[in-house]
């Protein structure tokens, strides 16, 4: 028997507004408690909501980004429970008419492939505050500079088969997100979160098992094991004739195991109906088609433009669109250097790996794009080699900005000149006539390990500045 | 001294004349209010220092040449708008001790307009009920008759008025609430279209049909209070964005020609006799006055009744949720755990009444019973609305009684829960339609006052207005008062 997962992704994008979605505090992250809160969030007796209609466009630009259906009409509705984080004891959702309706996604997979991900909808709703129990001895306290905190909470289809799939759909609508600046996309501080539907079925079987909800997970790496760990469970339990209940489970990364959520089985009736206290959206054509004009380029249309106009592969255009920044940061580049190959070289290999090695982001980079560019130019005019260029782009990480006065300084220019060039060469011969002879009488195979010799040599006579081409290619000539 | 029972239009006349100044005005008003009121129970909280100070500004404001015709007229809240610094507590045990850091903007306009408030009015608790039985600081008492109801939820306010404590009080209306009690009391009360004044700072009941207005003797001070009422407010989404005419304006304008349907439904059997020959001469005064008298029929009024206790109880429902005892309102004491804080906070903090409608409305948003009750209620609204609407195409008014009884005897255990939702049957179409209704004065039945209801067309207010001001011109109903002498003490 073989099992197949079946998983659909509910993503909570808490939207990058400067005010809440239905009050004028403030969104910032991390104020002491309360701070951010006004009559209105603390549900005080006769204050109203009114929408922010930045949420409103934030959440069109989202649509647009992953070409779905916005709703021309749509409403809010309470979705009723208590809750001590809840101050109204409802929260107002989109249930009915949410103001994305179906779109696909294409989503880059790491072998270059598209996965097309079907949206089913996505809709605006307030966050919740959240319950502090560690600030007031016996007590517990909270805070309510979170609620009303715009949230779009984007639902797929159950189109994902593997835990793969699921962190490149992850990964793809966090670049997605942050390219439309309409969120920061911030995992661990929880601008973006996750709950996985997940069931198993048979590979074969066209019906969906019953199946349960993973939630809140904060990072792609707890996701990928989270869906492992789950699965496994659910697998065991269907091998051993049990039923699988449907309810919501948390993933516990310590044990490296999922727990049900809730100690007994209720069914939460949320009642849901429409906010008497909210007129509906009504969007018409001519704003939709304002906030497309306005849209930046999206990670698909780059990625088709970089390996169609700059030549570059699906594979190295996926990474370097995988986030706004890091595009920004190539296509600065290339405007620059005019070398577009050779940057995203430089980006994924000794950047990326001096980012990764002290844990920055694109962002952090201590390399401008600039300096970057200038290093390529300088390797295109021959000026550097590329083992000149390595130690020339340490200079610049470690805070020298400009790549012609490390050059100077460093005495690093590359002699191309072939008169110096030539009067290495006929030195090195001059000086060693058994290599040259052993040389001149081996094949073609040997000769090519034989070089080696002549090229180190004339390296170290040329303190390392010989243009390795030139060189090679006058060594092959005089010797030949 | 002013006399009792003047309107706003003489008093400001008086203050312009500078025959009173607003500071006698409210001094005579709390006298009068700490006189009567241990009786009536019609105002629950008194803001003298407030009152006074506000007074003596009014007064320093129209030396500086100030002539608002509100302004230093001393009026009264019902207990349902947030009064900054003053308790708020819509008449209910969970929020007896809530005092509100903002203003209703209802109480701002009138602030800025230079009314002087007194106080707030007794109500039944969260506006729910039909004689300010329900109300936690107990029963208000209707000055025609200190055995009988004044009428609900609007009651504090309208016995305030109709004893003479101030010329105005406001009210709210989500089913007949201001309308009911000003037929009872013997005064005037404008509901005006949903939208037309701003809900916030209002604590919600039922948010599609709540609605502040004006509660006064006259349609002349209806309107001139209107005019500072009404308006857009950014902080009310469902709050219209339409310019507010000048309400007085058109008073004086003849009403010859108007054409005035009265719905046979409004005759039926639910109708006191009394009220219905009252009501039916109270038509004839228009007729006499040119108006043109045309029978229509408005099908569904029978099934308003059901289809608004379904409607407003479910919003209601949620509008309460969030009296749960966390943070503001009543607590439970010592709660053992979060549960017990909810549960027990909330049986002791809320009254019988509300506690039911809580009940209803959760019911009937539930999942096994939404489709079947909310959303057919919705389908009637629309068909009631509907009904409305094609019957003021062809007229231009809807006239009727305002309530099928008139004031009832307090503490009447053989009037069951649904006989008391009953009293909404005639009020209840221009909330689910959204429409803008009067009630003026009458008549008498049996000593007590009848209320005659005008119903328009959306934002028509002013025309509802233009018509009870005629009637009003016509007859004497609206200055009759009750013998309050016995209350001297």
């Amino acid at each position: 028997m073989k099992w197949e997962k079946v998983m659909g992704l509910e993503v909570h994008l808490q939207l990058s507004t400067h005010s809440k979605i239905f009050s004028s505090s403030a969104t910032a992250f991390g104020a002491d408690a309360n701070i951010h809160t006004n009559p209105l969030d603390m549900a005080l007796p006769g204050t109203l909501p009114v929408v922010n209609h930045a949420a409103v466009s934030q959440a069109i630009v989202f649509g647009l980004g992953v070409g779905a259906e916005i709703g021309k009409v749509s409403r809010f509705d309470r979705k009723n429970y208590f809750y001590p984080d809840l101050p109204k004891g409802y929260q107002i959702s989109q249930f009915f008419e949410p103001i994305v309706k179906e779109g696909v996604f294409d989503v880059p997979l790491e072998d270059g492939s598209i996965f097309p991900v079907r949206i089913l909808r996505a809709h605006l709703e307030e966050d919740a505050g959240k319950s502090v129990h560690d600030c007031i001895p016996g007590h517990t306290g909270i805070d309510l500079n979170r609620a009303g905190t715009p949230l779009l909470e984007v639902v797929t289809e159950p189109d994902f088969r593997t835990a793969e799939q699921v962190v490149a759909y992850l990964k793809a609508l966090h670049a997605l997100v942050t390219y439309l600046g309409i969120s920061d996309g911030n995992m661990s501080e929880g601008s973006m979160r996750c709950d996985v539907n997940l069931s198993l079925r048979l590979e074969g079987e066209t019906e969906y098992g019953t199946r349960t909800e993973l939630k809140n997970i904060n990072s792609f790496r707890f996701i990928e094991r989270a869906i492992h760990v789950e699965a496994e469970r659910q697998q065991d339990l269907l091998e051993s004739d049990q039923s699988i209940v449907q309810e919501t489970r948390l993933f516990d990364p310590d044990n490296d195991e999922t727990r049900s959520m809730r100690s007994k089985e209720v069914a939460n009736d949320y009642r849901y109906f429409p906010d008497p206290d909210l007129l509906p959206i009504v969007i018409d054509d001519e704003t939709i088609e304002r906030i497309r004009d306005a849209l930046p380029e999206l990670p698909a249309v780059k990625r088709g433009r970089y390996t169609t106009e700059l030549g570059l592969s699906q594979y190295d255009a996926n990474l370097l669109t995988q986030d706004r920044a890091t595009a920004e940061f190539f296509e600065a580049c290339c405007a620059a250097s005019n070398n577009p190959k050779a940057a995203a070289n430089w980006m994924l290999g000794d950047l990326s790996a001096a980012l990764n090695k002290e844990g920055l982001t694109i962002g952090e980079c201590k390399v401008t794009p600039e300096g970057l560019s200038s290093l390529i130019s300088r390797i295109d005019d021959e000026t550097l080699s590329s083992k000149m260029a390595k130690t020339v782009f340490e200079d610049l990480w470690a805070g020298e900005p400009d790549v012609d006065r490390i050059i100077e300084h460093r005495g690093l220019k590359q002699v191309s000149d072939s008169g110096a060039l030539e009067s290495i060469v006929d030195e090195l011969i001059a000086n060693n006539p058994a290599q040259v002879d052993q040389y001149r009488a081996a094949d073609e195979g040997k000769q090519k390990k034989l070089i080696g010799f002549f090229v180190g040599q004339a390296m170290k006579a040329s303190k390392g500045q010989a243009n390795p081409q030139m060189l090679n290619q006058l060594l092959k000539q005089k010797l030949g | 001294m002013a006399e009792l029972f003047e309107t706003i239009s003489s008093l400001a006349k008086q203050l312009d004349a500078e025959h009173v100044s607003s500071r006698e005005l409210v001094e005579d008003a709390i006298a009068r209010t700490e006189r009567l009121n241990p009786e009536l129970n019609a105002v629950i909280a008194l803001d003298k220092p407030g009152a006074l100070a506000a007074a003596d500004k009014a007064d320093k404001a129209r030396a500086d040449g100030a002539t608002s015709p509100l302004l230093g007229v001393p009026m009264l809240h019902k207990d349902i708008f947030c009064t900054r610094g003053v308790r708020t507590s819509c008449a209910s045990k969970m929020l007896a001790d809530f005092v509100p850091p903002y203003d209703a903007t209802v109480v701002k306009k009138l602030d800025d307009a230079g009314m002087v408030r007194l106080g707030k009015c007794n109500m039944d608790e969260f506006a729910m009920g039909s004689s300010n039985e329900t109300s936690f600081f107990g029963a208000v008492k209707n000055p025609w008759d200190f055995n009988r109801v004044p009428g609900g939820s609007s009651g504090g306010s309208a016995a305030a008025v109709a004893a003479g404590l101030t010329p105005l009080a406001t009210g709210t209306d989500t089913g007949g609430s201001i309308r009911q009690p000003a037929a009872l009391c013997g005064i005037t009360g404008l509901k005006p279209t949903y939208g037309r004044v701003s809900r916030y700072g209002m604590i919600a009941f039922a948010s599609s049909m709540d609605q502040a207005g004006p509660m006064a003797r006259t349609a002349e001070d209806c309107a001139l209070a209107l005019n500072a009422m009404a308006g857009h407010d950014p902080l009310d989404s469902t709050c219209a964005d339409i310019s507010v005419p000048d309400y007085s304006a058109g008073l004086e304008q003849s009403i010859e020609g108007l054409r005035v349907g009265i719905p046979k439904e409004f005759f039926s059997s639910h109708l006191n006799d009394g009220i219905a020959a009252t009501v039916t001469a109270a038509v004839k005064e228009l007729e006499a006055a040119g108006a043109v008298i045309v029978d229509v029929s408005l099908p569904s009024t029978d099934l308003g009744v059901s289809t608004y206790y379904v409607i407003a109880p479910a919003e209601a429902s949620a509008n309460l949720s969030r009296y749960d005892g966390v943070r503001y309102g009543y607590r439970c004491d010592s709660p053992s755990n979060l549960q017990d804080l909810y549960v027990r906070s909330r049986t002791e903090g809320f009254g019988e009444e509300v506690k039911r409608r809580i009940l209803i409305g959760t019911f009937t948003l539930s999942a096994a019973s939404y489709d079947q009750y909310f959303m057919k209620a919705q389908q009637v609204r629309r068909l009631i609305a509907e009904e409305y609407q094609s019957v003021l195409k062809d007229v231009d008014v809807i006239a009727g009684p305002s309530a099928p009884n008139t004031a009832f005897v307090l503490n009447d255990d053989s009037k069951s829960i649904t006989d008391m939702y009953m009293e909404d049957v005639y009020t209840i179409g221009a909330n689910l339609a959204g429409l803008p209704a009067i009630s003026v004065p009458a008549g008498l039945v049996n000593g007590l006052p009848v209320g005659m209801q005008l119903i328009g067309s959306r934002f028509c207010e002013a025309q509802l207005l233009n018509i009870a001001h005629q009637f009003q011109r016509r007859t004497d109903w609206h200055s009759l008062t009750p013998n309050l002498e016995g209350l001297t003490g």
